[in-house]
């Protein structure tokens, strides 16, 4: 085995109560490609945090290059040859790519010399390593794809030798996955040593040399990549067997439950986001809308569950028109049995401050079951979200606990009861399992197959390509506002992949 | 020429009541566009006049009140960022509280030391800054010669020399000379010192490390934080900054427009010049734009007090005293389009887990 880059000997980290690394021990080979895989929460990004001077252990040892080490701040860090791209960009993004490149590198107290030096520097690494960007162009105004490249050519420019990446793939197509794989591998070539933080085992099989499993913020294994399998690092992440695939039966679709046609919608800034889209859901299956972040699924969602007004379009529901360009709002499509489980249950599904019982019936707080007269029936309401909690397994099981406590994968499955409780005709599910842990994805896609095979219809819009091809029945996928093509469950990650970045291939099929 | 009088005298004042809105203005630019709100402007500035004005009459000394002004401006600058960066409180709350700390305690000492009603006692020539009028200068040409004995002095009367011979030469041109003297002399150096502040404060901010860092921490002090800097330190200069000017601002006020400290003399100064900066959309240039905007409708306000209008007739004067705020509201409401502010802006930087 090849020397060391990274030694941590016995770290120890607790945010208050919560022990978030313990008696951490991990060597990272140099010249290697290492992952680090584990659910939300088992302590991953705080281990790269205390490496990257971010946050101090409270106790431990660190060694880079086989020399004890005290990185108490980024700078410390930096200098000892280790960057870090973020699994949030931090990024400044009204700055232009040199900017943000030199920030707190910059070579001189004038900007003119520290970005004319900056300029000949990121030409050099451009060609070193395959990195185009324009230097001039502004952040925001660049594709994600791009924004992490910049955010690897910040790290290289301070002269890292060791780059740790946190979740780098959540945000990106198949196919700029793909190339920041390639990139990665060209880095490894070059003699860096790279880390990689992810909880996608399939890209831990496809790059990494070495891999490390946590749990609960303990490091319960290490193996060469070669010799281990998907299975049996799901099975370390959760500490039992994982299905990672939910069996289902095929799909008995039934009448026309919710049609879309012609639908157009535009955001905020008025630019069309949802372009004349149709499709149809049927009962007793599920839809599957696959896409690139960014590609009016979002949009889609809102129109459809009321939140955002269609400009034109008709859309029926059980043969009954809904006027989504105006009157209808997400209250009176409630009552006509449509459910949404929102995106973003942060800022849409739930209100954080609030106890987890008074979530467990937001918008439905107007039924009699959970009123006395013109108050509400708090008993009811807690003896209901006590069943709830009992029947999705939501923990803790205390329905007065603030919601903000919970894990991401409890509070998504607060906002599931809650809707599917409802016993709805037609269920809208947004990114049903972002941020929610392995254990819970199963769950998740279990209740989700058992509505549908109650002979509800089930939309699912979702960023993970894994996820809409183990759910579908259908599989719709959106690209610039529109549905670019449709495909039976069976239909390959590569051939959704091109459909997905917009590559017609209609005419190859 | 009646006319083109009223004209040139409007357009003066206006210079003159645009200043203090200027500095402040600028003032706030550098702490907001570090992603602290600073509603405090009026505060510092009325501690700042205090202090300048009470300096100035206790040393007899125009510049050691406008050094004291600065340093207490900038002290009150720092209890902000103790509050507000150290210990991440709330920006509004801090700012708030000092102005009240600032109404309350300028006349109180005002009482304690000078007996005066809060107020200081009437500075004399010597303890102002003066005007820098045409006479001034060509009474200096006149007397001023060259002698080894004081040697500092003449060399300093040296610098000065070339620059008085043009302006000397400017205002004895016919027809233009009288407007220039009226308009572009006869200031006082601080109002010179707000003027090269503009260009002076887009400089820094777009052209130097500090500036970039700077702005970067008002937008999005994690990407900052990661790059090795320090984001306290950072907002701390900042609000240094704001501090220097909102003294120089106070000590306008109480030593150059005034000559002697009255209580609330600031009189929502630094509100309007809060408006100003988000009708500027924080930048420097416009900001001195608003400023002289702002500053001529109070002048007009004052000019217009009392005589009816064409058309429109008597207007109360309260209209005119109103006017730039109601002008806000209407120029933000949609004329110049969404003001974004720096994205960090009022919050205080946490680090996330």
């Amino acid at each position: 085995m090849a020397q060391a880059a990274i030694e941590l000997i016995g770290i120890n980290k607790s945010f208050g109560a919560v022990r978030a690394n313990r008696d951490i021990n991990l060597e990272i080979a140099r010249g290697t490609i290492h992952g680090i895989v584990g659910e939300n929460g088992a302590g991953k990004s705080t281990l790269m945090s205390i490496l990257y001077g971010f946050y101090q252990a409270d106790s431990g040892e660190i060694r880079v290059g086989g020399k004890p080490a005290s990185i108490k701040t980024p700078n410390d860090a930096i200098a000892l040859g280790i960057g870090m791209v973020h699994q949030h960009f931090m990024l400044v993004d009204n700055f232009s790519v040199l900017e943000n490149i030199i920030l707190g590198a910059e070579s001189d107290a004038l900007l003119k010399r520290s970005i004319a030096k900056a300029r000949s520097e990121l030409e050099r690494l451009e060609r070193e390593y395959g990195l185009e960007v324009d230097p001039d162009a502004i952040i925001e105004e660049l594709p994600v794809g791009l924004q992490q490249r910049v955010e690897i050519l910040k790290a290289l420019y301070r002269g890292a030798e060791i780059l740790i990446l946190d979740e780098p793939t959540g945000v990106l197509t198949p196919a700029e996955a793909d190339h920041l794989f390639r990139i990665l591998k060209q880095l490894k070539e070059q003699g860096k040593t790279v880390v990689l933080i992810t909880h996608k085992l399939r890209e831990i099989m496809a790059i990494t040399d070495t891999v490390s499993v946590m749990r609960q913020g303990t490091m319960v294994a290490t193996r060469e990549t070669k010799k281990t399998t998907v299975e049996e690092l799901a099975e370390l992440m959760v500490g039992r067997r994982v299905l990672l695939r939910v069996e289902k039966g095929e799909a008995e679709a039934g009448a026309v439950k919710l049609a879309v046609k012609n639908l157009t919608v535009k955001d905020s800034r008025g630019v069309t986001m949802v372009d004349d889209i149709s499709f149809d859901i049927r009962a007793g299956e599920i839809v599957g809308i696959a896409g690139v972040a960014g590609n009016g699924q979002s949009e889609l969602l809102e129109a459809i569950s009321g939140i955002r007004r269609a400009v034109s379009g008709s859309v029926t529901l059980d043969g009954k028109p809904i006027d989504l360009t105006g009157a209808a709002d997400p209250g009176e499509l409630r009552d006509r049995g449509l459910a949404h489980v929102p995106e973003d249950r942060h800022h849409v599904g739930l209100v954080l401050a609030f106890e987890e019982n008074e979530n467990s019936i937001l918008g439905y707080h107007d039924d009699p079951r959970y009123l006395k007269g013109p108050f509400l029936n708090v008993d009811a309401i807690i003896s209901d979200a006590k069943d709830k909690i009992e029947k999705y397994d939501i923990r803790p099981g205390n329905p007065r606990l603030k919601t903000a406590n919970f894990s991401g994968g409890n509070q998504q499955k607060i906002v599931l009861a809650r809707e599917i409780e409802q016993d709805p005709g037609v269920l809208i599910v947004g990114q049903p399992t972002r941020g929610v842990d392995v254990g819970a994805i199963e769950f998740i896609h279990k209740r989700l197959i058992a509505m549908r095979d109650q002979g509800k219809a089930v939309l699912v819009v979702s960023v993970e390509l894994d996820e809409i091809r183990s759910l579908s029945d259908r599989i719709l996928v959106m690209f610039a506002g529109r549905i670019v093509g449709e495909r039976g469950p069976e239909a390959t990650e590569g051939e959704l992949g091109l459909l997905m970045a917009g590559v017609e291939q209609e005419a190859a099929a | 020429m009646d006319l083109l009088n009223a004209v040139v005298q409007v357009l003066d004042s206006t210079i003159r009541l645009s200043v203090p809105l200027l500095l402040a203005c600028l003032a706030g630019l550098y702490s907001e566009r570090a992603g602290i709100f600073d509603i405090g402007l009026e505060g510092k500035m009325l501690v700042g006049a205090f202090a300048g004005a009470a300096a100035a009459s206790v040393f007899h000394s125009a510049f050691l009140g406008l050094g004291m002004a600065i340093l207490i401006s900038v002290a009150f600058a720092l209890i902000h960022g103790f509050a507000s960066i150290t210990h991440r409180g709330n920006q509004i709350v801090s700012g708030v509280a000092i102005n009240f700390i600032a109404a309350g305690s300028t006349i109180i000492l005002g009482q304690a030391w000078f007996q005066q009603g809060g107020r200081t006692p009437a500075l004399q020539p010597g303890e102002r800054f003066e005007s820098i009028t045409a006479d001034v200068i060509s009474n200096f040409l006149a007397t001023y010669s060259f002698s080894s004995a004081d040697l500092l002095a003449s060399l300093r009367g040296l610098i000065l020399y070339l620059p008085a011979l043009l302006f000397d030469a400017l205002a004895r041109i016919p027809g233009f000379g009288p407007v220039f003297a009226e308009l572009i002399l006869g200031h006082s150096i601080l109002v010179y010192f707000a003027f090269a502040m503009v260009p002076f404060t887009w400089w820094v901010l777009f052209r130097t490390r500090f500036g970039l860092r700077l702005r970067a921490v008002g937008e999005n002090p994690a990407a900052v934080d990661t790059a090795g800097i320090s984001v306290a330190w950072l907002r701390y200069r900042a609000l240094i900054c704001t501090g220097i000017l909102t003294g120089v601002a106070g000590a306008y006020l109480s030593m150059v427009q005034n000559g002697g400290f009255v209580k609330d003399m600031t009189a929502g100064k630094g509100y309007i010049a809060l408006a100003a900066l988000i009708f500027a959309k924080w930048k420097p240039v416009n900001a001195m734009f608003a400023c002289l905007l702002f500053g001529f409708l109070d002048a007009a306000a004052i000019r217009l007090q009392g005589s009816p209008l064409p058309i429109i007739g008597k207007v109360p004067v309260q209209f005119m005293q109103a006017l730039p705020y109601i002008l806000t509201v209407i120029l933000l409401a949609g004329f110049i389009g969404k003001a974004i502010p720096p994205r960090a802006g009022g919050v205080p930087y946490v680090k996330e887990r």
